[in-house]
């Protein structure tokens, strides 16, 4: 067995050493009953490297490589390139084999890191800190509600209809046991956002509003009103950002006065990996640090007076505050984080405010196009990189047929919002720097001649 | 094999040496400072090139951004070299033994990233048409099949994203269960005293009350007292085993009995499941519910403090409360995924989502390969080298440090040592940072908090006899200077990138962005 | 005059009003306090109830109220100088002012020569 070390007459001497007769010596407080005489039955034994990655080779074979096909999905997950050096970066052995930096002397490479990351996320999202990250967005945005729950000490949450359908799933979820009202809707298929049912439902006993920025169906809407209706009652607006190359073309949640700024980090670095790992931003404004959930780096000096860095203010955390503490969370998604950091240094300013104009462009060219399908239009008047279209039919099952055709046309709302009928025909479209035109022509035929 | 074994050793500098000679640039040699990219890089630089945007009209709806983000580009050569050079001040399993007690620290095989790096695996949308990701979702239900037959257990949730994910899956199926059988008045968790701190956090969030349960003096569940604890108010006991003193509880079975006969679950925290893997299946001691960290037991990476992955199997009384998504493999072989819209039939008790998508993929790829690698029989060999491993060092250095619980025979998978023996004013911290100008990385310490001083070491199975033995006589030779009550300890580490930080100053005035700031 | 509770918080009672801290003993089994939680003006507390968080690097701890009453104010130098709490634990490193609804709660507290020898048996 290639990654065992010990040989049989190491395992003797070291029985030896220890001064037991065999290796069963060393389970005698196993009950008896429960004590198994062999290998688990009914599954294989041990295989060579070969076999073993011929057999998840297979399993590989039978998706279809979003790089491979026309490919327009999005609404939570985007496909960007990711320059070839991330990669190669990370897999270092220095960063991917080692731990949590509880030993700061000997982890300044994974610290100051995550103190640069938390400055580009800050600056990204346009809060006044951030934090070492988060599992996912659609975690971090539950975890940004109870972060308004103990900082209000309301608990009645309110959430947009253009948040994504699975984070409020979530959001439900975890309502259910910690007692958070919330108030939650589907969307509809307007080009205007619902801030103006927000901001009416806002009372007394809100926590928090939660907008998505640009929303599900890919809409973008100016918050500040809605930052200063939430502040005149003492609520606090939480924005989420599930793309944020977004960031690099639109004004950021932070600077339209929002409190906490949460966001899923999957675009930059990271890649699509079928829904996981992802690395959840948190960001917020600096009179809130003392109740954000996670790890914090923060920056100090050794004893010979060297800049150094650690992770601090962790009283907040589980492992001290047991019970009391501001989440139970105790890793963060470090190596996200770091490819994450490393594609934002890659890119700069200048890189990544070109790259959200070169998806945006693009996107702007492909609903354009689209929208010339007969039948179909553009729901949206203003968005990022993803749009929503309406299709003549129900856009299920044209998603499924286009799928056997070799095209992988978008995410349909019916999918994200099974039974609600009224959002059947909708389908949301993402453009990314990786849709070629030929892309979209070929989407736009195949759409034509399904839909005839 | 990269250690030493002639016997031959630099001479070590005598204590209260001047501190080497200052340099040019403050680097020494293979030791490199490195600025912060705010302070090498800028707004022009990029080290991508990007094809040229589209000539058009914007649809930002007034939004543009019209302030600079701040964010310093670089260069690729100077990227690579900035990120290189930060991992060179970082220890890591690839450099040397890491013997983190309770986080199975375990060689990372490379076959493992080269799998999760293929595209049929990486570059596959969360969102996809089912029909286009049925390898994805077979790996999925592959590996949930293997995690259910290692535990004897009848179901798995996959989709937690980290061991403290899984316990809160856990504890909510248990609150789930609960609700339905109408006994949503059980408010109480027992949780020993020497649980890691995740647990006592994860029942207070879904708004249970913690009470603790006291140990008895070898380290282990007082049981007479967790079962006279017992009662019509409990819901729950969470339970660690092996436990976090590195003991296995012997006492499991008849407290799940005892647990199920008053009407309550049993969640094991399943940290340490690296010790009995392949040869002891929880489900044959009652647990009710366990997660698996695969960034333990199955060694995905640790990346520098995650992402983990903590799938949690259910008994059969709990699986029916377990959250969405998941997959079921069809009589035809097909795979379906049961989200909201399918649950509805076959699953109406879930609990409901815990995240967004479909749990850690990239994580379940490296655990099958890692699963599929070691096979059955490799995997209980696992568990009798790193229980081996574990007792080979508490027996070697029982003689110069304290081991609380060594006279009641052997431990598991890590061996536990106190500050008992060292010299007054010497402490757990000092050895550890000792070790460091070993050259490694220290113990778990502080941890469990029922003992003083605690020092954990899990050395795990993939540490040979030469590493094992090396170790032995780095931590013998720190243990002997902090009972001698050797001055250069207190100030050590000497020879790693930095000196013991000052986490006080970090605390008072966090400075956690960088800012600009005013020239001198 | 001067009491003190067996969680290691004083009060020092002016007529209706008292001073809250946490006593040099406790400052000095904490370490270095890089945070104070203050009580929020007007917060009502019943005696006995957490009214304020002290943290040091590596361990954060509940202050309990020694009295009912309703806060008068927090002690605004601590959210800048948190060292105070070491350097002046009994004086300057005071926490929160109180009004006090019960004086009568105020005799099963210690005097500082009780105080003392409790400490002394620790």
């Amino acid at each position: 067995m290639r990654y065992l070390p010990l040989t049989q007459s190491d395992r003797d001497a070291m029985l030896s050493v220890i001064g037991a007769a065999s290796i069963d010596d060393l389970f005698v407080d196993v009950p008896p009953a429960a004590r198994l005489d062999g290998p688990v039955h009914d599954l294989p034994n041990h295989a060579s490297e070969l076999a073993v990655e011929r057999h998840m080779t297979a399993l590989a074979r039978q998706n279809v490589v979003a790089g491979e096909v026309p490919f327009f999905l999005g609404a939570g997950a985007y496909r960007h390139h990711v320059p070839a050096s991330v990669d190669h970066l990370i897999q270092r052995g220095e960063f991917l084999t080692a731990y949590t930096p509880y030993q700061p002397e000997i982890a300044q490479g994974t610290l100051q890191m995550l103190f640069e990351f938390q400055t580009q996320v800050a600056r990204l999202l346009g809060t006044d800190v951030a934090n070492a990250s988060m599992y996912d967005g659609s975690t971090a945005c539950w975890e940004a509600i109870g972060m308004a729950r103990r900082i209000t000490k309301k608990a009645k949450a309110i959430l947009s209809s253009g948040l994504h359908p699975h984070y409020v799933s979530v959001a439900k979820t975890m309502a259910k046991y910690t007692g958070d009202l919330l108030d939650t809707a589907v969307p509809q298929l307007t080009a205007e956002t619902d801030l103006d049912r927000l901001i009416a439902a806002i009372d007394d006993e809100t926590s928090c509003v939660v907008v998505q920025y640009p929303d599900i169906l890919g809409r973008i809407a100016d918050l500040r009103p809605l930052a200063d209706a939430c502040h005149a009652k003492k609520a606090l607006l939480i924005a989420v950002v599930t793309e944020p190359v977004a960031l690099g073309a639109l004004t950021s949640p932070g600077e339209m006065d929002a409190d906490i700024v949460v966001g899923e980090g999957q675009s930059l670095g990271v890649g699509l990996q079928f829904g996981g790992p992802y690395v959840g931003l948190f960001g917020c404004k600096d009179k809130y640090v003392r109740q954000m959930p996670g790890r914090l780096c923060g920056e100090t000096v050794d004893a010979n007076g060297k800049r150094g860095f650690v992770l601090t203010l962790s009283t907040r955390e589980q492992h001290i505050r047991r019970e009391k503490a501001t989440s139970n969370i105790c890793t963060n998604s470090g190596l996200c984080a770091l490819a994450f950091s490393i594609h934002m240094t890659l890119l700069g300013e200048k890189g990544l405010r070109g790259l959200a104009m070169l998806n945006h462009r693009k996107a702007v060219a492909a609903a354009d196009r689209l929208a010339q399908v007969p039948g179909v239009s553009v729901v949206n008047t203003g968005f990022f990189n993803e749009f929503t279209l309406t299709l003549p039919v129900e856009a299920r099952p044209v998603v499924r047929t286009l799928a056997d055709r070799g095209i992988l046309a978008g995410v349909s709302l019916g999918r994200l919002y099974p039974g609600e009928a009224d959002l059947a025909n909708g389908l949301v479209v993402a453009v990314t720097e990786t849709t070629t035109g030929e892309d979209v022509e070929t989407l736009a035929a195949a759409l034509q001649e399904v839909l005839a | 094999m990269s250690i030493n074994q002639s016997g031959w050793r630099p001479a070590m500098t005598a204590a209260g040496d001047a501190a080497p000679s200052l340099t040019f640039t403050g680097n020494r040699a293979l030791m490199l400072e490195e600025a912060l990219i705010f302070e090498i890089g800028d707004s022009e630089t990029t080290g991508v090139d990007l094809a040229d945007t589209l000539v058009g009209e914007d649809r930002l709806a007034g939004l543009a951004r019209a302030t600079p983000i701040g964010l310093p580009g670089l260069s690729e050569p100077e990227t690579v070299r900035h990120y290189t050079r930060l991992s060179r001040q970082n220890y890591a399993i690839d450099l040397g033994l890491f013997p983190l007690g309770s986080c199975t620290m375990k060689h990372n095989p490379r076959l493992n990233e080269k799998v999760a790096r293929l595209p049929g695996f990486a570059d596959v949308h969360p969102l996809a048409p089912v029909d286009t990701v049925q390898g994805a979702l077979g790996v999925i239900n592959e590996l949930a099949v293997w995690l259910i037959k290692l535990t004897g257990m009848h179901g798995v949730a996959m989709s937690p994203k980290a061991g403290a994910h899984g316990e809160l899956c856990g504890i909510l199926c248990i609150k789930a269960a609960l609700e339905k059988r109408g006994e949503g008045h059980r408010k109480v968790i027992l949780v020993p005293e020497s649980a890691h701190g995740t647990n006592p956090a994860t029942a207070a969030f879904a708004g249970f009350t913690v009470e603790d349960i006291p140990a008895t003096p070898d380290g282990r569940v007082d049981t007479d007292a967790l079962k006279a604890r017992l009662g019509p108010d409990v819901a729950a006991v969470m339970i660690t085993n092996p436990n976090t003193c590195g003991l296995f509880e012997r006492d499991l079975k008849a407290i799940s009995d005892a647990v199920h006969a008053a009407g309550g679950y049993v969640y094991c925290d399943g940290a340490n499941f690296n010790a009995i893997v392949g040869r002891v299946r929880p489900g044959d001691l009652g647990v009710d519910a366990m997660h698996i960290n695969l960034h333990k037991t199955f060694s995905t990476p640790h990346g520098g403090g995650g992402p983990g992955s903590g799938p949690v199997v259910l008994s059969k009384a709990l699986s029916p409360f377990g959250p969405l998504p998941f997959t079921a493999r069809m009589a035809d072989g097909h795979i379906q995924l049961i989200e909201e819209e399918t649950a509805g039939d076959d699953h109406p008790d879930t609990f409901g989502r815990m995240t967004a998508f479909h749990g850690q993929m990239g994580m379940f790829t490296r655990a099958l390969t890692y699963i599929l690698s070691h096979g059955a029989d490799g995997l209980k060999q696992v568990a009798e080298d790193a229980v081996l491993n574990a007792n080979y060092v508490l027996r070697s250095l029982e003689d110069v440090l304290d081991a609380p619980f060594a006279g009641a025979g052997p431990c598991m998978h890590e061996a536990l040592f106190s500050d008992a023996n060292l010299a007054d004013g010497f402490s757990t911290l000092d050895v550890a940072k000792g070790l460091i100008d070993e050259g490694f990385h220290p113990m778990t310490v502080y941890f469990p908090l029922v003992v003083h001083g605690a020092m954990l070491v899990e050395p795990t199975e993939t540490e040979s006899k030469a590493a094992l033995d090396q170790f032995i006589g780095a931590l013998r030779s720190v243990a002997e200077r902090a009972k001698a009550g050797d001055p250069a300890l207190k100030s050590a580490p000497h020879f790693a990138p930095r000196a013991r930080l000052d986490e006080t100053l970090a605390a008072r005035k966090p400075v956690l962005v960088w800012k600009e700031r005013p020239a001198a | 005059m001067r009491y003190f509770t067996e969680d290691h918080e004083w009060i020092e009672v002016d007529g209706q009003i008292g001073t809250v801290g946490i006593s040099d003993y406790a400052q000095s089994q904490l370490g270095d306090i890089v945070f104070v939680d203050v009580p929020a003006d007007g917060r009502q507390l019943a005696k006995g109830d957490e009214a304020a968080v002290v943290e040091s690097v590596k361990a954060a701890s509940d202050v309990y109220s020694p009295v009912s009453g309703a806060v008068l104010e927090g002690n605004p130098a601590l959210s800048d100088s948190p060292d105070l709490v070491n350097s002046d634990a009994e004086g300057e490193g005071w926490f929160f002012r109180i009004t006090l609804s019960d004086e009568a709660e105020l005799d099963s507290l210690m005097d500082e020569a009780a105080y003392e020898a409790f400490v002394a048996k620790l």
